[in-house]
């Protein structure tokens, strides 16, 4: 008995961080119908920030905290602006941008491998080339609104990978140690819990409240609910949706930030392919819930953290990975829309 | 003076050139209709003048106001206030929070409690249902949400796409007796149907489409006579 409860607080704050991350996929996709994969990757930016704040600056693992989710709410605002939403609202003007900037750094890198010049003459070479390129794409190209889903989440994957290695490229590849802040373990019932797992519990109980509170009660919330169900009728009622969709991106990415902070506490490591395993683990997360619906997200969360630890516990923890993806594959066959999803039935 | 005021207005939807140099006029307090068959193009017309769609060519005008490039968001701060086909309620959404959505350009607490009453006052049935979710609603009562909806946004122009569509006689009556009483209210009302008997029977005026263009105008009492229209709308 006393080994089933250990387990359960253990799954519980685990599940905690998995359920924080997975809110993040759920509100994503329930606004624009994307599966962010660049989410798992905010949250890594998140331990960095956190990490680099307490290590660093010397701060407070509180304000760490905070730290981590305003830069991680900018960050998934500049995603959201830079990656996505020139897809959705394609212009000549963003086209030409992106076919100069790719076109510079893949021409310049080009330039530099193949024809060995210097990094002046590879830049000048890039910079004519690849603004003929822009304006070439300029006049010659058209561009359409609403592509289809698939070039977003190519995009996503995009991001995801550009975070990775730029965070690689900053702090190493290595895998570094989160100072211990908070030391200490309370007994109860035989059941050992530490003040970090105390410490996660709350703030994540805090962030879901209060996120529940935005969702439901403020003006905004309703706005974001409704453009998730219809953009286009939102935006009749005066809805600006962008600046909708961006808001639903800080939020979501500040809740990955707090986590990324937190999980840092809890295995007290981190390193920047981190955003993978547990981006994808809170992803299953969020389908299990079903994906969408905000409910459905924090219990998937719950539910993937106890199972893991469950398994890891009275079995072996070679398996606590394999069970999330059996979960899935359970899920897909069984439920496809998640345990809280409904049916969706087509309009006529 | 003119509520709406479109020149030359051309609009591409895809591949297909849906509004070919279209100009047409809704004056203040009129309640004008526009009718035609299926795929004429008339929700894309009132689609293009909320600012959802893009034009080709062509201009929008308001009570003076140059719309033409603007955003949905500027569109309805204006007061030009669409409510769309298919009602689009949002589910999920109680029907006070539906509601309360129109009202989304308003900041003024007490003036939206003032059109909330307005609406009740329309639509009594909506204020026993308000925290139903908006998709249990009938057809009927989504449709009188919708039009609810639009209300809370106070506006000058009501611009209603198909209010009829799908539904029982008894309601169709109903609905446009509403929209009657609207119009009377002081809202101008430019009403897109395909139940052009309907239609004609309360507007001041009429415009039929047919792919992509006008093609005949007048009174509604004059469309209504009109020996075209009464072949090609009215069945007879």
């Amino acid at each position: 008995m006393t080994q089933f409860l250990q387990q359960i607080v253990n799954g519980l704050s685990i599940g905690s961080i998995y359920a924080l991350i997975a809110l993040g996929y759920t509100m994503v996709y329930g606004i624009i119908k994307l599966i962010n994969f660049a989410h798992g990757d905010i949250y890594m930016v998140g331990a960095f920030v956190g990490f680099i704040c307490i290590s660093t600056f010397k701060m407070s693992v509180l304000s760490a905290i905070l730290c981590a989710m305003v830069f991680c709410a900018l960050l998934g605002v500049a995603v959201e602006r830079l990656a996505y939403k020139p897809l959705r609202n394609p212009t000549k003007a963003g086209l030409f941008a992106t076919a100069l900037v790719m076109g510079f750094i893949l021409i310049y890198l080009v330039a530099k491998a193949t024809l060995e010049l210097d990094n002046l003459w590879a830049g000048v070479i890039a910079l004519v080339l690849s603004l003929a390129l822009g304006f070439f794409v300029y006049f010659t190209i058209t561009p359409k609104g609403n592509p289809n889903r698939i070039a977003a989440l190519i995009t996503a994957i995009g991001v995801s990978f550009f975070l990775e290695y730029a965070m690689m490229a900053i702090m190493g590849p290595n895998n570094r140690s989160y100072p211990a802040t908070l030391g200490g373990t309370a007994t109860l019932a035989g059941v050992q819990i530490t003040f970090a797992q105390i410490l996660i519990f709350i703030i994540t109980l805090a962030l879901m409240l209060i996120l529940t509170f935005i969702v439901q009660k403020t003006k905004i919330g309703r706005a974001m609910r409704a453009v998730s169900t219809d953009a286009d009728a939102a935006a009749l009622m005066g809805v600006n949706v962008d600046r909708t969709i961006s808001i639903t991106f800080a939020i979501g990415s500040s809740l990955a930030g707090a986590a990324g902070v937190l999980v840092g506490i809890y295995y007290n490591t981190l390193n920047p392919l981190m955003g993978m395993t547990y981006g994808l683990k809170a992803f299953i997360a969020a389908v299990f819930g079903g994906i969408g619906i905000i409910p459905g997200a924090m219990l998937g969360g719950f539910a993937i953290g106890i199972t893991e630890t469950m398994v890891a516990g009275y079995w072996s923890s070679l398996f606590k990975d394999a069970i999330v993806y059996i979960i899935l594959i359970v899920i897909l066959i069984l439920k496809p829309s998640g345990l809280l999803g409904k049916n969706v039935r087509e309009k006529v | 003076m003119s509520m709406l005021e479109i020149k030359g207005l051309s609009v591409h939807y895809g591949m297909i050139h849906a509004v070919k140099d279209l100009s047409m006029q809704v004056n203040a307090g009129e309640i004008v209709a526009l009718i035609g068959a299926n795929g004429a193009g008339k929700s894309t017309l009132l689609k293009t003048i909320s600012g959802l769609l893009p034009k080709t060519s062509g201009s929008i005008t308001t009570l003076e106001q140059d719309i033409t490039h603007s955003s949905p968001v500027k569109i309805v701060g204006l007061g030009v206030i669409h409510v769309p086909e298919g009602r689009r309620v949002f589910s999920g959404l109680s029907v006070l929070e539906n509601l309360q959505m129109g009202a989304y350009s308003k900041k003024d607490k007490s003036a939206i409690k003032e059109s909330l009453a307005e609406v009740f006052a329309h639509f009594p049935i909506l204020q026993e249902r308000l925290s139903q979710d908006a998709a249990t609603l009938s057809g009927g009562e989504q449709q009188m949400l919708a039009i609810g909806r639009a209300l809370m946004a106070k506006p000058k122009l009501l611009l209603l796409d198909e209010p009829s569509m799908g539904l029982a006689p008894i309601l169709v009556k109903e609905i446009f007796s509403i929209i009657t009483s609207i119009h009377e209210s002081g809202t101008t009302v430019l009403l897109v149907e395909q139940n052009a008997r309907m239609a004609l029977s309360i507007a001041d005026r009429g415009y039929v489409m047919e792919t992509g263009r006008l093609v005949l105008q007048g009174t509604g009492k004059e469309l209504a006579e009109s020996a075209q229209v009464q072949k090609v709308y009215l069945g007879g």
